[in-house]
């Protein structure tokens, strides 16, 4: 695919576009390897999820891929990714658009 | 009703943990434990640990390189710290909560690095075709997926 656009174009710098307290998601992605129970009992360990809510988001992650399940600043977005990579799910954070 | 209890793991009303694996069970894990531990003490970057340290920020590639490098070390730590407790108790028929912990993140470690080695897929077949090069693997993956069911089961009870 061929670009004929110019090569010099006054873009916008998106790091200074960004609003900082823009509010971030942790979502954790549907995977193989990891348990149903597994996913359940980490959710609820990590985040103080009763059963049902906790089986509710593995099911969301489990038939839609992917499930948000916890969001708030970036700091604690960051701390909440690690605890869910330590214990081996498969988890990103993004802006919450 | 303890008489029919064949729960092979499971809490006591101590609070503690009653753990009755077979002979074989703990020489598979004494010997599958200490090579997560050698491989945790490699190459980080392999490509056969990349679920052990997934990427945080999928479309960011140098916010992610910040997150890295500040939780690799401590991830890789707190995962080598893990094994060590399933190796130092691997014949053990008491463990506390925090053992078994432990044992839960060894064993899905395990899986991880197995899982990724071998590939699978959601709907694959887990009972190996015996002419299979993987079969031995495959058996193994199988066998500490059905042993974590048994921990969380023991666990959440």
């Amino acid at each position: 695919m061929s670009n004929p656009a110019p090569a010099e174009v006054d873009r916008p710098d998106i790091d200074e576009v960004v609003e900082p307290d823009i509010p971030w998601i942790v979502l954790v992605w549907n995977d193989p390897i990891n348990l149903m129970s597994y996913v359940t009992f980490v959710l609820q360990k990590l985040f103080g999820y009763d059963l049902e809510k906790a089986t509710q988001l593995m099911l969301d992650v489990h038939h839609k891929g992917r499930a948000v399940v916890a969001s708030g600043n970036r700091e604690k977005c960051e701390l909440d990714v690690f605890r869910l990579h330590e214990h081996g799910l498969w988890a990103t954070m993004q802006h919450d658009t | 009703m303890a008489l029919f209890d064949n729960r092979r793991v499971r809490r006591t009303r101590k609070g503690d943990f009653e753990v009755r694996l077979s002979a074989d069970e703990r020489d598979l894990l004494r010997s599958v434990a200490p090579q997560l531990r050698s491989l945790l003490d490699g190459d980080l970057d392999d490509p056969g640990l990349r679920r052990l340290f997934p990427a945080a920020y999928a479309h960011d590639a140098e916010l992610d390189a910040e997150y890295q490098a500040m939780v690799r070390d401590d991830l890789a730590d707190r995962r080598r710290a893990s094994v060590e407790i399933l190796v130092d108790t691997v014949d053990a028929t008491r463990l506390d909560e925090e053992q078994l912990l432990a044992w839960m993140g060894a064993v899905n470690d395990l899986r991880l690095v197995l899982g990724t080695r071998l590939d699978v897929s959601e709907d694959m077949d887990l009972v190996p075709d015996p002419g299979d090069p993987d079969a031995g693997l495959l058996s193994l993956y199988g066998y500490l997926g059905y042993l974590l069911e048994t921990l969380i089961e023991a666990v959440n009870n």
